[in-house]
């Protein structure tokens, strides 16, 4: 893989948040209206029921963490829509890039939008709710370095489709995250989920993320090994997300879709 | 470089889009890739950059396969034109052709970046979003992006679609002066004649996706005892018609 390469490729997204502040704005815009809703939400079952009252920051600590998740799979994707709306897919293509570069250039740069949307509302969760996701600890590092991953391998996969089915399959990028949100067990145990429905969970690293992040939170205790669980998963899911890729990437070639792909 | 495409062939399920088609484009020569729209030279040009895998046939340049293995290799001496595509609207035409050079590793990206513009007549325009351009200087800056790597293989799309005489004219003038100074082999697809009798030195003539004929413009012209290359292209074009 080429360094220079992968930079170049981050490099033209760069430029493109850069040189817009609508965009810079609209990336901080929604995480920042997530922390208000769910900060209320909590704030009103606080006053209203002393069952949650230790656990407004849980609540918002789910809601950071779920959205750090939803903005680098979102990221990912957006920056691939990016090539198509902008007709440059073609010129990428022939460019002398390794399908790896690009998937590396891809994840690299997703962690710059993602960023630029999870500062702020992590931040203005503390003077406003008193909540601070960074009470986690050390453990927050690997919680979000999992979700990451996995939040990428979501776009991963997307993005094969996009690549396989052309723009066509844009709408599946913007739902695929609402689709997993229940079977992530994000704002309550997995306990609530059926029998069945709790064996499919088991499948995603979700459920142990946070089912950590709420063990740490409200008994103080951290499991590595429910941690370590979560990144085992993950990776297994980013391997067969790089795999479908290629084989996205050659089915296309095969249909002749790489060429002229835009609007 | 010399490209060489032996027996290429592509099939999208039971339809034929290129049938077992053969030529060669000698080195720093000119071949002008010519017939009716949805005869197969898009899917052509794709199989020759690499972007579609052919059913059957390979695509030699310089002798080597164009296959995975060599492909990034290929690719690094190669470059494309085509109006169908552009470059990223929201991007000054400075970091569009930054981005491309460092992505074909230009050694002196700035001064390659200014020697182009300057050429181009885009010198003023380095700091304005590409997207707000006008066609004419869009397809220079796609021009300027496809020879930014000092390409020994050009693939170019109708590189004068959409232009007004004026700009068309520049653009093959710069074109020929271009190709005096640098080796440079280029594949020319085009509808517009006079331009292929001005640029080409061979051309092959595609119909329904095979090679129906192939020669120097005089060499066609006389062939089919036309006047000029329009009508010839347009006798080839409408042969079964005239048949039926």
């Amino acid at each position: 893989m080429s360094w220079a390469k992968i930079f170049a490729l981050s490099l033209r997204h760069i430029y493109l948040i850069k040189g817009s502040f609508p965009r810079i704005l609209d990336l901080i815009y929604w995480p920042t209206i997530q922390i208000f809703l769910w900060g209320f939400i909590s704030k009103f079952f606080t006053m209203n029921s002393s069952y949650f009252e230790n656990t407004v920051g849980v609540i918002l600590s789910a809601a950071i963490l779920y959205d750090f998740l939803f903005r680098s799979s979102i990221s990912y994707n957006m920056m691939f829509l990016e090539e198509i709306w902008s007709r440059n897919f073609t010129n990428l293509f022939i460019a002398p890039i390794k399908l790896s570069e690009i998937i590396a250039a891809l994840t690299f740069t997703a962690i710059f939008r993602t960023l630029i949307g999870l500062i702020p509302a992590a931040l203005l969760a503390i003077p406003l709710f008193g909540v601070s996701i960074f009470k986690i600890g050390l453990p927050l590092i690997l919680l979000l370095v999992t979700l990451y991953l996995f939040g990428v391998t979501l776009g991963l996969m997307v993005t094969s489709g996009l690549v396989r089915f052309g723009p066509s399959f844009e709408n599946i990028a913007w739902a695929s995250l609402f689709f997993l949100a229940p079977l992530g067990c994000i704002y309550y145990p997995i306990e609530v989920l059926p029998g069945w429905l709790q064996l499919a969970a088991k499948l995603l690293p979700l459920v142990y993320i946070f089912e950590e992040m709420r063990n740490i939170l409200i008994y103080d205790i951290i499991s590595y090994y429910q941690i370590s669980k979560a990144v085992v998963i993950s990776i297994l899911y980013f391997i067969f997300g790089v795999i479908l890729f290629y084989l996205s990437y050659a089915g296309a070639k095969n249909r002749g879709t790489l060429i002229n792909m835009g609007e | 470089m010399k490209l060489e495409v032996k027996n290429l062939t592509k099939k999208f399920g039971n339809t034929i889009a290129v049938k077992r088609i053969n030529f060669q484009i000698e080195k720093n020569s000119t071949l002008g890739l010519l017939g009716p729209n949805g005869c197969g030279k898009t899917t052509s040009i794709g199989m020759m950059l690499g972007l579609i895998t052919p059913t059957e046939g390979k695509v030699f340049i310089d002798g080597i396969n164009l296959d995975p293995k060599n492909r990034i290799r290929l690719l690094s001496k190669m470059n494309f034109a085509s109006p169908y595509i552009e470059l990223p609207k929201k991007l000054t035409v400075k970091q569009n052709l930054e981005v491309y050079a460092r992505l074909y590793g230009v050694k002196k990206i700035s001064s390659r970046i200014n020697e182009m513009t300057d050429e181009l007549n885009l010198s003023n325009f380095l700091e304005r979003k590409t997207g707000e351009l006008s066609s004419g200087q869009k397809n220079r800056v796609a021009l300027a992006k496809s020879l930014i790597n000092k390409p020994n293989l050009l693939f170019l799309d109708e590189p004068t679609a959409s232009l007004d005489p004026d700009v068309g004219d520049f653009v093959r003038e710069y074109l020929e002066n271009y190709k005096k100074k640098n080796e440079l082999t280029i594949l020319l697809a085009s509808h517009n004649m006079k331009e292929v009798e001005r640029l080409c030195d061979k051309i092959i003539m595609m119909k329904d996706g095979e090679i129906v004929d192939s020669g120097t413009c005089n060499e066609l012209i006389q062939k089919h005892g036309r006047k000029n290359l329009e009508e010839t292209f347009l006798k080839i074009a409408r042969s079964k018609n005239e048949l039926g």
